[in-house]
C-alpha cells in the first residue's frame, strides 16, 4: 500500500532525554515544493527534529503528521515516503558504490537494475562504481549517500548537514538537484548551518536554538543578518 | 493506595512482632531441628523476591509496549526490592545450608536458579545504570527477558541436580509439614506485605524524583 | 513475503561484507580455538581429563567455546552497523523492522556454525570425545543451543548499539539469561557422550533447547521495534 502525502506537520512536538531537552514545543509545517531550511547553532535540536521527522526518535509529546495520519498509524508503508540522508552516511564502507545502492534499492524494493545505473550517474560515481567505499573521499561519499537517499523517490526528504566535505562543483550540483526534485513535489528539510548556502536554496528558514523554534518565515533578502538577529539577539522568549 | 499505606504498615509490623512466638511454638523438624527455623524467613524472602520480579517483568512490558512512564517506575522499585530479597534468601541459604550440612553450598537447584535470578536482575539495575540515556527501554527488555526466562532456569537447573542424583549431602531444602503451615503462612503473608509496602514506598520515590524533574523542564520553558 | 525478502537481504549483504574481509570469521574462529585449549590446560592432567568426567569436560568446553566465541561475534558484527549508522538506515526502510533482526539472526546462527564446524572435531581429536558417535543428535543440539543463544544475542547486542558501555554489558546480560542454553547443551552433549550414548537423556534436553528457541525467538520478534525505537 503507497503512502503519499502532502503535507507533514509537527504539533506541539517536545523530545526530552531525562532532564534534558533538546526539542520544546515545536510547531512546523511543509507542503510540497517546499525547501524548508532548519537553521541553528549546534546543539540547537536540529538533528533531533530530523529524527523525529524520520520516525527513527519518538516524541514525548505532540505529534507529527504525514497528511492526516501519523507514523504510528500508517504503518511501516510511511518509510517508503521518507529519505533521509544524515550526518553519519549509512553506508557500508566494506562494499562497493554498486553493491551499497543495490542492497538499499532492493530493500526499498526497488527494481535495482534500473535505479543503481541511474543513481550512480546522477552521483557523478558511474566510474568509480566497483571501488570499496572507504576509498572514497568524504565528498563523494556524500554524494552516494544522497542518491541512496533518493533512489526510492521519497515524497519527504530530509537532510542533516548535506554539504559536508563538498566542493564548489559538487555544491551546484546537489542545490540544483534539490530544487528539481522540490519543483517535482518532494517536501524538502534541509538541516544546516552553513548559512551562504541556505540563503540560495531554501524557500523558508525555521530558525531554531536550545530546541525551541524561533522564527518560520520565507526565506529571502537578508536571511543572514536576519538569522543573526534572532540567535544573537532577543529571540529569547518570542516563539513562531 | 496512600490511604492503604498506614494499615498495612501496622498489619506488616503486628505479623513481624507475633512472627518470632509463631516460629518458636512451631514443631521441630526432624533431623535438623533448631536451625531448620530459618526456613519461616528463607522461603518467604524467595516468595517476595519471585513476586518483585514478575512484577517488574510484567511493569517492563507494560512500559516497553505502552509507553506509559509509571509502569517503569513500578519497575525500577520492584526490580531494587526482588534484589533485596534475592539477597536475603541468598545470605539465608547458605547460613542454613552451613549449619544444617556442614557446607556453604552445594548447588541446591533451588538456590542456584535464585543466584541466576538476582545476576539478572542486577544486571537490570545497571543497565538502567550504565546504559546511557534512553537505558530505561533497554532495561525493561531486559527484565521482560528475565521473567519469562526465570521458568527455563528454575526447569533447566532442577533437571541439572535431579535427573542424575548424585551421592551428596542433601537434596533440597525445606520440606513443609503440615503442622508447620500455619507460622509458615504467616510469615509468608508478612513478608509479601513488607515487600508491597517498600515497592509503594519507592514508586513514591520515583515519582517524586519525576515530579522534579519536570518542574525543571518546565521552569526552563 | 516482504518480511522473509528483507531477511534474506540482510543476511545476504553481511554474508557479502564478511566474504571481503573475513575479519569476523577470522578472529572468531581463532578466538574459539584458544579458548578450547585454554580450558584443555586447566583440566587435562597427565595426557586426558579426569576419566570419570571425561564426557562432562569435553561438552562443558565446546559449549563455553561456543558461547564465548559467539559473544564476541555479536559485538563485533553489530559494532560494523554502528560505525556507519546503518541500523538507522536499515530501520527507516519500509521493510517490518523485525524481519531486520531475523537476517541479523541467520547471520549469526551462521557464523556460530562455522565455528562449531570446527569446533566440534578439534574437541572430539583433543578430548576423545565420541562427538561423532551420534552426529544427528548431535548437531541438533547444538543447532538449537545456537539458536537460542543468538537469538537472544542478536536482540541484547542491538538494543546495546546507542549504550555507552556496550562491550562490557552484553557478557553481563546475556551470560546469565542464556543459562538454561548452556545447561541443556552441556548436559545433552555429555549423555551423548557417555558409553552408551544416552538418547533419551539427549532428546529430553534437546526438547528444552527448542521451546527455548520457539519461546524467545517470538519475544525477540515481539520487543524488537519498542527496543530499537528511541
Amino acid at each position: 500500500m503507497i503512502v503519499d502525502f502532502d503535507r507533514v506537520e509537527l504539533a506541539d512536538v517536545s523530545r526530552h532525554f531525562g532532564r534534558r531537552r533538546a526539542v520544546t514545543r515545536v510547531s512546523l509545517a511543509a507542503t510540497r515544493g517546499d525547501i524548508l531550511g532548519l537553521l541553528g547553532p549546534n546543539g540547537a535540536g536540529k538533528s533531533t527534529l530530523i529524527g523525529l521527522l524520520a520516525t527513527l526518535v519518538a516524541a514525548t509529546s505532540g505529534s507529527i503528521r504525514y497528511g492526516d495520519r501519523t507514523a504510528a498509524a500508517a504503518g511501516p508503508d510511511i518509510r517508503r515516503g521518507i529519505g533521509l540522508l544524515a550526518h553519519e552516511l549509512h553506508l557500508y564502507p566494506e562494499l562497493t558504490a554498486r553493491q551499497n545502492l543495490d542492497f538499499f534499492a532492493r530493500l526499498y524494493g526497488l527494481d535495482a537494475r534500473a535505479a543503481v545505473p541511474a543513481a550512480l550517474e546522477s552521483a557523478g560515481l558511474a566510474d568509480r562504481a566497483d571501488d570499496d567505499v572507504s576509498a572514497f573521499s568524504r565528498g563523494m561519499r556524500q554524494r552516494l549517500a544522497l542518491e541512496r537517499s533518493l533512489m526510492h523517490q521519497p515524497r519527504l526528504v530530509l537532510l542533516d548537514e548535506p554539504f559536508t566535505g563538498l566542493d564548489d562543483r559538487a555544491v551546484t550540483l546537489v542545490t540544483d538537484r534539490l530544487r528539481r526534485i522540490a519543483a517535482a513535489g518532494a517536501i524538502v528539510i534541509v538541516a544546516t548551518h552553513d548559512l551562504d548556502l541556505a540563503d540560495g536554496l531554501v524557500t523558508r528558514m525555521a530558525v531554531v536554538r536550545d530546541g525551541r523554534l524561533i522564527a518560520d518565515e520565507p526565506s529571502g533578502a537578508g536571511l543572514r543578518n536576519r538569522y543573526r538577529t534572532l540567535v544573537t539577539g532577543g529571540g529569547g522568549a518570542a516563539r513562531a | 493506595m496512600r490511604k492503604l499505606f498506614l494499615p498495612l504498615t501496622i498489619v506488616t509490623a503486628a505479623l513481624f512482632a507475633y512472627a518470632p512466638i509463631a516460629i518458636a511454638n512451631a514443631p521441630y523438624e526432624s533431623t535438623m531441628l533448631l536451625i531448620q527455623k530459618i526456613f519461616y524467613f528463607h522461603v518467604p524472602a524467595w516468595i517476595a523476591m519471585y513476586s518483585a520480579l514478575f512484577v517488574c517483568g510484567i511493569a517492563s512490558a507494560i512500559y516497553l509496549f505502552k509507553g506509559r512512564v509509571e509502569a517503569d517506575r513500578v519497575a525500577v522499585a520492584a526490580g531494587e526490592i526482588a534484589v533485596l530479597f534475592g539477597l536475603i534468601g541468598l545470605v539465608t541459604g547458605p547460613l542454613w545450608g552451613r549449619k544444617a550440612w556442614g557446607v556453604w553450598w552445594q548447588w541446591d537447584a533451588r538456590l542456584t536458579t535464585a543466584l541466576l535470578l538476582e545476576l539478572i536482575l542486577i544486571a537490570y539495575l545497571m543497565v538502567r545504570k550504565y546504559g546511557g540515556p534512553g537505558s530505561e527501554k533497554l532495561a525493561a527488555g531486559v527484565a521482560l527477558f528475565g521473567m519469562v526466562d526465570s521458568v527455563f532456569v528454575y526447569k533447566s537447573v532442577d533437571w541439572w541436580r535431579t535427573v542424575h542424583p548424585k551421592t551428596s549431602v542433601v537434596t533440597s531444602l525445606g520440606e513443609t509439614a503440615p503442622a508447620m503451615m500455619p507460622a509458615f503462612a504467616l510469615c509468608a503473608v508478612a513478608f509479601v506485605l513488607l515487600m508491597t509496602l517498600l515497592l509503594m514506598l519507592r514508586v513514591k520515590l520515583a515519582q517524586q524524583q519525576a515530579t522534579l524533574n519536570d518542574m525543571y523542564l518546565a521552569d526552563e520553558e | 513475503m516482504v518480511f522473509l525478502r528483507t531477511a534474506l537481504l540482510v543476511l545476504r549483504k553481511d554474508v557479502a561484507i564478511e566474504v571481503r574481509s573475513r575479519e569476523i570469521l577470522y578472529t572468531t574462529l581463532f578466538f574459539a580455538v584458544s579458548c578450547v585449549l585454554i580450558f584443555s590446560f586447566a583440566f587435562v592432567r597427565e595426557g586426558a581429563p579426569p576419566q570419570e568426567a571425561a564426557a562432562d569436560v569435553a561438552a562443558g568446553i565446546l559449549w563455553i567455546a561456543v558461547a564465548f566465541s559467539g559473544t564476541l561475534a555479536l559485538g563485533r558484527t553489530f559494532e560494523r552497523e554502528r560505525y556507519g549508522e546503518t541500523l538507522k538506515a536499515l530501520l527507516l526502510a519500509p521493510a517490518p523492522r523485525p524481519a531486520i533482526y531475523v537476517g541479523k539472526l541467520l547471520g549469526m546462527v551462521l557464523l556460530m556454525t562455522v565455528a562449531e564446524l570446527v569446533l566440534v572435531p578439534m574437541v572430539a581429536l583433543l578430548f576423545q570425545a565420541a562427538l561423532f558417535a551420534r552426529p544427528l543428535l548431535v548437531s541438533a543440539l547444538l543447532f538449537a543451543g545456537t539458536v537460542g543463544f543468538a537469538a537472544v544475542g542478536t536482540l541484547f547486542a542491538a538494543m546495546l548499539i546507542r549504550a555507552r558501555t556496550r562491550d562490557v554489558m552484553l557478557p553481563i546480560l546475556l551470560y546469565p539469561i542464556t543459562i538454561p542454553v548452556i545447561i541443556a547443551g552441556v548436559r545433552g552433549t555429555s549423555a551423548l557422550l557417555t558409553v552408551p550414548p544416552d538418547e533419551a537423556m539427549a532428546t529430553m534436553w534437546l526438547g528444552v533447547l527448542t521451546s527455548f528457541d520457539v519461546v524467545f525467538v517470538t519475544l525477540a520478534l515481539w520487543t524488537f521495534e519498542p527496543l530499537m525505537t528511541e
